[in-house]
């Protein structure tokens, strides 16, 4: 049994409604830890007073610099003493999930045990970078848990100016618009950077996100400095019987209005079977015993809206691999910023084929390391410094996928022109 | 006389990273790893996904309050040991997920869910869970809470989440500052600072690396100062945009406020392709009180909204896409919002947001 609890009439009405309730499993653990019935009481106050009462320090484990986010209570009495005592260090640990976050539950009940000795007991399942976040552990018991989650083969992920911990998405083990093995390219990428991810020392954070289809589950492009979003270069396939069985249930209006017209590059038409053309970049599928879609894959631009909404009728192409997008970030401090292309495709299915993304990957980190400036993004760097520069740093030959028109002002000296043509010329006709 | 016992020699940590993901897949998923044919729906929150093989698996999405205990995890083991042979995972959104191969096993499985207060839902045009920050319970430089804001909001959007009754996914998220950890979403609740830091000028000298914080303002309005003979910055009130980009470096910068850190509210962020390319959201609506435990204000302009796009949008229209086709105009008319001057933007490249045409619907 654990001491009394502290009166917390405002975190008490968030027991109340369906959705499941944090605070009621707060409550729960505070039956037997002093450690939660202080916690419940820190954060009645912050309800209370409408502030935050946590700062950060300095707390590690042995060998990394990263990985643990300190906290110390200021919630102080008139001695400098912590009023909410058994709470005055809730240190969260960072640690690596699998890819596409599966668990077996011998595990998950592993982290449980681990957890209920040496922490609170309470644990977030996912933080926004994808970190397992074990959530609340005193400086003491920081190093035993984390011995004891790195022998079940767990690892911290990062924080501060270094790699961070990566997510991909559920991908071929679960989903049939998957075009890499996203877990795969995953572990390669990351597990090549533990140092960095360790022991931070870049001019500030890096991500690297793999989503496995232009739907970008793991909201990559907005999100990581590197996004791996899976694609196809061949045609759209097609299947009939699923086809039909789609049309029978939803009908005309529906294949017109929520497929045909919603196409971003009108790639869909409706037409009779018979004049379906027989080209080599088209895909047809019939829907009846007369009408059939036509796609023309060389306008498509892989969005995955009529895959999504026939899924098994139309499907990815089979020569597959991924588009690269280098550069997105959330607001500060200059705007937020997309991730813009920077490989059309990258073919993802040799060994070799993975082997050239953690390269990327490599040369993309040693450019950053290099060149921006503290607490910049690959973003505002590549911003900084134009993408054309950027690219020359990281091997990449320039692409008319980067950009969305060519330029719009005349402020470029084109003295090098004449030589430019020369050099795709010569290495057009070397390929 | 005892030799002192010689001291354990230190664990040195196993750099593994990221493990494997093999061990913890479902043995279907394993066995039909990258063969998958196609998936649908028999029902909100089950999908049905079937492989090349002929092989199929059925998937239960339930709703969690991501900062789990661990009798809730406990519980959501037992039940996957009962009905999805040992495996779960969890999507982006803190849902988690568990896989049958056995199509009975459905049924009882949600009942099973359902009695213990774990919601099935989440799947296709449903909103799904909030994501979320740390908030107050964790975070160093927390606005407002996160768990809490997102237990009250998904109160009110219960039967949202268990039914597919939205025009297309609804994707939520809140933050308690700036930063935005929660992240772009089709609707967007977060921290918006209304008044500049008060810095308390006895901590900054010995607190924060002042070159550093001049350098993390993106209005050049901090400077250095000399403050009742000690070291420590100024701030240019006249410039200030009230962002908090100084406080995380330098914490003697409070920017939080009980009264003046407001929320507003953002929409139509996309970040799938489907469509339209990927979009960030805009800011609709500012100034709301930061009213724990319940957030109401908060929550009835998210209703509203939500409402709205419910009531207009077309099948498969996404927020984002319903906006493109209703106009702005229309979004702050259907909705009641008040259109503001500090609507209109006015950072760098903000040129490119207003309208260059004569599109205008009457």
């Amino acid at each position: 049994m654990a001491k009394p609890m502290h009166p917390t009439p405002n975190l008490d009405q968030l027991e109340s409604g369906p959705w499941p309730s944090f605070v009621t499993g707060l409550k729960r653990l505070a039956k037997d830890k002093d450690y939660v019935v202080d916690i419940l009481g820190h954060l009645e106050h912050s309800y209370q007073t409408r502030k935050g009462y946590w700062k950060g320090g300095t707390v590690g484990v042995r060998g990394y610099g990263g990985g643990i986010i300190p906290r110390f209570t200021e919630i102080k009495d008139a001695e400098g003493k912590p009023v909410f005592k058994d709470a005055a260090e809730f240190h969260t640990i960072r640690v690596m999930p699998p890819p596409g976050m599966h668990y077996n539950t011998a595990t998950l009940r592993q982290f449980c045990d681990i957890w209920e000795k040496h922490g609170s007991g309470l644990i977030a399942l996912h933080g926004q970078s994808g970190d397992i976040m074990f959530q609340g552990a005193t400086t003491e018991n920081v190093q035993k848990a984390f011995d004891e989650i790195n022998d079940m083969g767990f690892d911290l992920g990062g924080a501060g100016p270094a790699v961070r911990t990566s997510m991909s998405c559920v991908g071929a083990s679960r989903c049939e618009q998957s075009c890499y093995d996203e877990a795969k390219a995953h572990r390669e990428v990351l597990n090549t950077f533990l140092d960095d991810i360790h022991r931070p020392a870049l001019p500030y954070k890096f991500k690297f996100k793999f989503s496995g289809c232009p739907n970008d589950c793991m909201n990559s492009i907005q999100r990581s400095d590197m996004a791996v979003i899976g694609t196809w270069r061949d045609n759209i396939r097609t299947d009939e019987a699923l086809a039909k069985k789609w049309f029978a249930k939803h009908g005309m209006n529906e294949l017109v209005n929520d497929v045909v017209a919603r196409c971003p590059t009108k790639a869909i038409q409706i037409k009779e079977i018979k004049d379906i053309r027989k080209t080599d970049n088209i895909s047809s599928v019939a829907v009846n015993d007369t009408q059939a879609l036509e796609i023309d894959n060389k306008d498509c631009v892989r969005c995955m809206h009529c895959i999504n909404v026939m899924t098994g009728a139309l499907a990815t192409g089979t020569d597959k691999g991924a588009t690269i997008l280098m550069g997105g970030k959330r607001t500060l401090k200059i705007g937020d910023l997309m991730g813009t292309v920077v490989v059309p495709f990258l073919p993802l299915k040799t060994d070799e084929d993975y082997e050239k993304l953690v390269e990327l990957g490599q040369k993309t980190i040693d450019f950053f390391a290099e060149n921006a400036l503290e607490h910049e993004r690959t973003g505002e760097m590549i911003e900084r410094i134009g993408l054309v520069n950027f690219l020359e740093g990281i091997e990449v030959d320039i692409d008319a996928n980067m950009v969305s028109t060519p330029r719009m002002n005349p402020y470029v000296n084109t003295i090098g022109w004449d030589d430019e043509v020369a050099r795709i010329n010569a290495k057009k006709a070397a390929a | 006389m005892n030799a002192p016992t010689p001291a354990a020699p230190l664990r040195k940590a196993i750099e593994s990273g990221v493990p494997d993901n093999k061990p913890h897949l479902h043995p279907t998923l394993l066995k039909n790893y990258g063969n998958w044919k196609y998936h649908d729906r028999p029902r909100p929150g089950v999908l049905h996904h079937v492989s090349h093989t002929g092989d199929e698996i059925w998937t239960v999405r339930a709703g969690t309050q991501r900062q789990m205990d661990v009798y809730t995890i406990r519980k959501l083991c037992d039940i996957a040991d009962q009905f999805a042979e040992g495996f779960v995972r969890f999507t982006i959104r803190s849902n988690i997920e568990f896989m049958v191969a056995d199509q009975k096993k459905v049924d009882p499985m949600i009942a099973e869910l359902e009695k213990n207060g774990f919601p099935v839902g989440g799947t296709g045009n449903s909103v799904s869970m909030v994501s979320h920050t740390q908030g107050w319970l964790h975070c160093d430089i927390p606005g407002t809470d996160a768990s809490g804001v997102v237990k009250s909001m998904m109160d009110e959007l219960y039967n949202e989440f268990k039914t597919e009754e939205m025009p297309n996914r609804v994707h939520m998220s809140t933050s308690c500052c700036e930063i935005n950890c929660g992240g772009q979403a089709d609707i967007a609740i977060i921290i918006q600072h209304t008044k500049p830091p008060k810095i308390n000028h006895d901590l900054v000298a010995n607190v924060c690396e002042r070159p550093t914080v001049v350098a993390r303002c993106p209005v050049a309005a901090i400077r250095p100062a000399l403050v009742n003979g000690k070291p420590s910055l100024e701030v240019d009130e006249k410039k200030c945009i009230c962002c908090g980009a100084c406080y995380p470096p330098c914490p003697p910068m409070q920017i939080n406020d009980p009264e003046h850190s407001k929320l507003a509210i953002w929409v139509g962020g996309k970040n799938s392709n489907a469509r339209g390319k990927p979009t960030f959201m805009k800011m609709v609506a500012s100034g709301l009180p930061n009213n724990a435990p319940r957030w109401p204000e908060v929550n009835a302009v998210v209703g509203n909204i939500l409402r709205t796009y419910k009531a207009d949008a077309r099948p498969w229209e996404r927020l984002a896409d319903w906006i493109d086709r209703i106009g702005w105009p229309r979004f702050f008319e259907k909705t009641g919002l008040p259109f503001t001057k500090y609507l209109i933007d006015d950072w760098r490249g903000s040129r490119a947001n207003l309208n260059a045409s004569t599109h205008i619907r009457f």
